[in-house]
């Protein structure tokens, strides 16, 4: 049996908005093995950022527990979650707007253990500052230039590395390759997947791109506007998918060969509904094309339709 | 410690080469160092005595040998009224505006980073000072305290910190939406120090122009309130009260007022330059 390192219950993030009550997050329960990677799918706007975040307890979640090796982090006090906060750490979207552009390279990656007051003398930061260059594969001769004299890919490597600097055991990555160049994707994912290797990291990988999340995952949570509707290993996403939206997202995914151009394709109608006070059921309902009266009737539960595969759809079974 | 002191030493030549490539603001920096040599050597240019030392015989004489900038209506030297003048002005000016500067980064940095209830309260209470004009909110200050140098530059720094503390908010509200905000939260970094750290050295530029800018007025306020008496009392010469007691003689001794609103236009001129200067120098983004 392998150690759970993080699980999350029943955890909803709701915002108050003008228009009503939203929804961001509504009730996702899932966990995370340790040294495993969770990839979180799903379109703009689903709750994929917000769920991240709440994990690191930017977001305090309205309600809901997140244990973090047994503890429930949500519930715990500022300097508890001082304690907490080096082992959860995040690399985020946009390498351009998430480094000061008034700190050279070396000063942003020092910060995190300033902050903590992990080391005890300067030497000893600049010394693991100099490790953590060297693992994340950024040149010595970089540490005393500014982010905007660097491209992207260097960019989202420093952010690897502050995020890494405080020996975290998990981190979430929110798209952390959408801003970059198609070459650079590759890199900055393999250098994750070592460094999860050498480091024995666990991930939460939030992504809307299909084949990076194929690449780096070992279980696939799919989420529409805050609900969670299918989680399943990887492999078997991709197998066998379920849920209709999981169907439809795997559909849309572009095949880069001549003949399937003229292939027709199942593409999704419709736009996705406000998440702003939902309406009861499946959420999907309105734009699934197997929608019956019982999908609008009430809330659909995550069922286990397969041995470690579960979907929220009442015609799981027909699928 | 040697390599420390190495690296900051570093750093301020980096810093040097950089403004050093900015010609205006050099000649700024060179205007500015002349007129702050003024006010620190003014006793050794001309004595005091002179200032104030009234010769009947000579009023309003225009420039001469003996007096390089004529005499005023009681027969003083302008030169020596203008050089004294210097330590009053550029004191008021300088202390005015720092000190607004730092109640407005302490009040307009909370009100935009923390938003809400902190916001909106620091946001009433300075509409409330705003609705009042700034030269009667500083005669109310002295008029409760008392004429003196000190409650003069207390009115003035009130009078000026509302204007401070909305840019700054506004400048603070754009930058902490930024991410690099949010990711110092990641790591657990304090509001003070993301608030000293991130947000402030990111939204300095509009605000050492918005200083620079304010020395000017304030020393331009001071001459308002000697003007009408709240100031600094006569004989003191201070540049503003030099204009202002020679506005009557406008037509017949008009250098009066030139000399003194010449240096006043030239410390501006060159704070504003120097504070151009120092936002391009300080921006990373702009090297080279």
């Amino acid at each position: 049996m392998e150690e759970k390192l993080l699980e999350v219950r029943h955890l909803k993030k709701y915002f108050h908005t003008p228009a009503g009550l939203l929804h961001a997050v509504d009730d996702v329960d899932f966990s995370i093995l340790k040294g495993k990677t969770m990839g979180v799918v799903g379109e703009s706007g689903c709750g994929k950022s917000t769920l991240g975040r709440s994990l690191l307890c930017l977001e305090p979640p309205t309600a809901g527990e997140i244990l973090f090796e047994g503890k429930n982090i949500a519930a715990l006090s500022k300097r508890e979650m001082k304690k907490v906060r080096p082992k959860i750490q995040m690399v985020f979207q946009d390498p351009y707007s998430s480094l000061n552009g008034r700190m050279t390279v070396r000063q942003l990656i020092a910060e995190p253990l300033l902050v903590n007051k992990i080391c005890k003398n300067r030497a000893e930061v600049d010394q693991k500052v100099d490790e953590m260059m060297e693992t994340v594969g950024l040149a010595k001769r970089l540490d005393m230039a500014y982010p905007h004299e660097l491209d992207g890919g260097r960019r989202q490597r420093i952010g690897i590395a502050r995020a890494l600097i405080l020996n975290p055991e998990f981190v979430v990555c929110d798209e952390p390759v959408s801003a970059l160049d198609v070459s650079i994707q590759a890199q900055i994912l393999n250098l994750l997947m070592d460094l999860q290797e050498s480091m024995n990291l666990t991930y939460m990988f939030i992504t809307h791109d299909l084949s990076v999340v194929r690449h780096i995952s070992n279980e696939i949570m799919v989420m529409y506007l805050g609900k969670c509707v299918e989680r399943a290993e990887a492999k078997e996403i991709f197998r066998n998918p379920v849920h209709p939206y999981t169907k439809a997202l795997l559909a849309a995914i572009p095949i880069p060969s001549i003949e399937s151009c003229h292939k027709k394709r199942e593409l999704l109608q419709g736009e996705v509904t406000s998440p702003v006070n939902p309406k009861p059921g499946c959420r999907f309902a309105v734009r699934c094309p197997f929608a019956t009266d019982e999908c609008r009737r009430g809330e659909i539960p995550l069922r286990e339709v397969a041995p470690g595969h579960f979907a929220a759809c009442c015609r799981a079974e027909e699928m | 410690m040697n390599r420390k002191r190495a690296k900051k030493h570093a750093q301020l030549k980096e810093f040097w080469r950089r403004y050093k490539k900015n010609k205006a603001a050099v000649v700024g920096l060179v205007i500015l160092c002349v007129i702050v040599g003024i006010a620190v050597f003014a006793d050794l240019i001309v004595p005091y005595a002179r200032c104030v030392e009234q010769t009947g015989a000579d009023r309003l004489q225009w420039p001469s040998a003996a007096h390089w900038f004529g005499t005023d209506e009681f027969g003083r030297d302008l030169f020596a009224r203008v050089v004294h003048g210097a330590r009053y002005s550029l004191f008021i000016g300088v202390a005015t505006s720092l000190m607004a500067l730092v109640a407005g980064a302490i009040l307009g940095a909370s009100a935009g980073y923390f938003g809400g209830m902190v916001d909106n309260v620091i946001c009433r209470i300075i509409d409330v000072f705003m609705c009042v004009p700034p030269i009667l909110l500083s005669l109310a200050v002295v008029a409760a305290l008392g004429t003196s140098m000190r409650n003069l530059i207390i009115a003035i720094t009130i009078s000026c910190i509302p204007g401070n503390v909305r840019l700054i908010r506004s400048v603070v509200l754009t930058v902490a939406d930024q991410d690099y905000v949010e990711v110092a939260r990641s790591y657990g970094a304090s509001n003070a120090r993301i608030i000293f750290r991130y947000v402030l050295p990111n939204a300095m530029g509009p605000i050492i122009v918005n200083t620079t800018m304010a020395i000017s007025d304030m020393i331009l306020s001071a001459a308002g309130l000697s003007f009408i008496g709240m100031g600094i009392q006569p004989p003191s010469p201070e540049w503003g009260a030099l204009l202002s007691a020679a506005q009557t003689y406008i037509f017949t001794s008009p250098y009066l007022l030139a000399f003194p609103g010449v240096f006043i236009i030239l410390s501006s001129l060159s704070f504003n330059l120097v504070g151009d200067g120092l936002t391009d120098a300080l921006d990373p983004k702009l090297k080279d």
